[in-house]
């Protein structure tokens, strides 16, 4: 395990220089500058506000500089808000993020192995055929057919649920988000996922079902949902722990259109605004926070899937 | 099979030889699964039929997909001989709908043909060379892999301009790297095999044998995922069109066509109903094809 850690992390270092580079040179060579949109500058104040940032200096010593400011972890100041850090705008923005993406993964989860195992348990049957059809349905159609579906019938023409926006709501001290704006951005969300969770479970308990120690446990005599629920499901549960870092990936990718369409205060949203407004330091430091996050979430599931199957050997 | 059939010079054996050899390749037995998947077949329908839509369907309108009506301005469905309604510049949407199915669909196959040609070079070479080249090449794409791609296709859009050709490039950049990986891992197992083994045995050269059997096993997967490609792309077209970094206005694209649906949808709905309609039947065409041809093509998998 450590050994693999250790490999993984040599990997991760190649690659998150090159999100460094690609993101700073693609960034640079953008026409316009931060400060073109704002009131107008004389030359000189110009002068000394891209001085104060160092963009005065030679491409290739700012890029030294940024790469050594990163890999001390300081991102540096927003260029377009003012006091603040990008660390700060990325933990603030991430929290909306993050309760949306946990929240897909955890619903799309729990739906997408009941949906799976229950597929698989009545095989070629009338409900088999229905969850797979609403699997290849989940799959074919994109987040941003969904979203603005579900907005027109919940929110618009039944009036169940706020179209779009984002509250915070204090429980106990606490910051919660309202759940009546959570149910439709998370839905929307999780239906992709709900329904490839679904196929991979569904495909594998079908093929742990057949399997010899199914049918032992079976003859000893046991109750039909202990053998599906201790001896089958854990089996038939792996390959969702190796696609859960891929989900999340995915879940990324989702949630800047979703975050669009709701108008969230999530990071996606900013990301495109940050771009267009050429604040430099934020889209970079969202770039590289995304890769890491990527990375890491995909190393977690390396190692949990080996953790759980005795049988992976990690090299 | 008979037991005489199995003794040489027998006329049961000669009758079995004269039958095997016109007997069906593999690419028939392929086709034969594939008509009679009808979920596979239904796919081809429908696509042949939006693909036949979008290169007659504009000739039918009598409207371009960009003539603005002010008259017209939020025409209903079936008013003013707008078949399924207009937009809010009066714009007939089934002109715009015809255009924009083609721009999807025209994208996907250019970007797709992008990354086929790149990743099967890549992968087969990385594959057929092995050794130091082939940890190098796959390290380099591990890398890539690795990098969230969406993100710097937003960033190639926003520097660089909203240009349709930045578009096919970036997307297609992006997806050949699955497509190297599997020509790879295809290579290397066929390699290996015996019957590569008995072809350089019989003196085959080795691009006889690439061309005559490697390239022919290395076409199912390739040809199953170039299906799920074209889809992949379309989805990723109207992903950015969506955030407004897709193909530019007047042109349309089934992405930009669902994102001016949904900002006029209150107004309007069926600016939004229609072409996500078109989009999810494009889409899922797509995905019965690319299915019963995994089948179809390889049938040890089902």
């Amino acid at each position: 395990m450590f050994r693999f850690l250790i490999r993984r992390l040599l990997i991760a270092i190649p690659t998150m220089f090159l999100v460094v580079t690609l993101a700073f040179f693609m960034m640079r060579s953008a026409p316009g500058s931060p400060f073109v949109n704002e009131r107008q500058m004389t030359p000189e104040v110009q002068k000394v506000v891209e001085k104060k940032y160092g963009f005065d200096r030679p491409l290739i010593e700012q890029y030294g500089r940024y790469l050594a400011d990163v890999v001390q972890g300081d991102f540096g100041p927003s260029l377009k808000y003012r006091n603040k850090t990008v660390v700060s705008i990325l933990a603030e923005n991430f929290k909306v993020s993050l309760w949306l993406g946990l929240s897909a993964i955890l619903l799309a989860s729990v739906i997408g192995v009941s949906l799976g195992v229950l597929a698989a348990l009545r095989q070629n049957r009338s409900i088999d055929y229905v969850t797979m059809g609403i699997a290849i349905l989940g799959v074919c159609i994109p987040t941003f057919v969904t979203a603005p579906l579900l907005v027109l019938a919940f929110g618009s023409i039944l009036g169940w649920l706020p179209l779009a926006g984002w509250r915070w709501e204090t429980v106990a001290g606490i910051e919660f988000p309202a759940w009546r704006n959570m149910v439709l951005p998370v839905t929307v969300l999780a239906l992709p996922q709900i329904a490839i969770i679904s196929r991979l479970v569904r495909a594998g308990m079908i093929e742990v079902l057949r399997s010899n120690y199914v049918r032992t446990a079976r003859s000893r005599g046991l109750p039909e949902w202990v053998v599906v629920r201790k001896h089958a499901l854990r089996a038939a549960i792996l390959p969702l722990v190796s696609y859960l870092g891929p989900a999340c990936a995915g879940l990324l990718t989702g949630s800047l259109v979703v975050e669009k369409i709701f108008n969230l205060p999530g990071l996606g949203k900013f990301f495109v605004i940050s771009a267009l407004q050429r604040d430099y330091t934020v889209v970079m430091g969202m770039v590289i926070f995304y890769a890491a996050l990527i990375l890491v979430l995909n190393m977690i599931a390396d190692m949990l899937y080996a953790a759980l199957d005795p049988r992976v050997r990690l090299a | 099979m008979t037991v005489s059939a199995m003794i040489p010079g027998s006329p049961e054996r000669a009758d079995l030889l004269k039958a095997a050899v016109r007997g069906r390749s593999l690419w028939d037995d392929a086709r034969r699964r594939l008509f009679r998947n009808k979920a596979a077949v239904a796919g081809m329908v429908v696509l042949a039929l939006m693909v036949a839509l979008s290169l007659i369907g504009p000739l039918l309108v009598p409207y371009a997909y960009d003539t603005v009506t002010k008259s017209d301005v939020w025409s209903a469905p079936g008013v003013r001989g707008h078949l399924i309604g207009a937009d809010s510049l009066g714009r007939d949407l089934l002109a715009r709908l015809f255009a924009g199915l083609g721009v999807s669909l025209g994208i996907g196959v250019v970007a797709t043909a992008v990354s086929l040609v790149i990743g099967v070079a890549w992968g087969a070479t990385a594959g057929y060379l092995g050794g130091r080249v082939d940890e190098v090449m796959m390290r380099i794409v591990d890398t890539l892999y690795s990098l969230p791609f969406i993100f710097f296709v937003i960033l190639l859009m926003v520097v660089f301009g909203k240009n349709i050709f930045l578009i096919f490039l970036a997307i297609g950049a992006v997806e050949w790297l699955t497509m190297a990986r599997i020509v790879r891992g295809q290579t290397l197992s066929l390699k290996q095999k015996e019957f590569i083994e008995a072809a350089r045995a019989a003196g085959l050269t080795s691009s006889a044998i690439i061309l005559r059997h490697i390239v022919p096993n290395l076409l199912g997967p390739v040809v199953v995922y170039v299906t799920l490609t074209i889809p992949a792309i379309i989805i990723a077209e109207s992903f950015l069109s969506f955030l407004g970094l897709g193909v530019q206005a007047p042109m349309a694209s089934l992405g930009t066509l669902i994102a001016g649906g949904a900002q006029d949808m209150e107004m309007a709905p069926w600016l939004l109903i229609f072409p996500s309609a078109v989009m999810i039947i494009t889409l899922m065409a797509f995905n019965f094809i690319g299915d019963g041809l995994r089948d179809a093509i390889d049938p040890k998998d089902r």
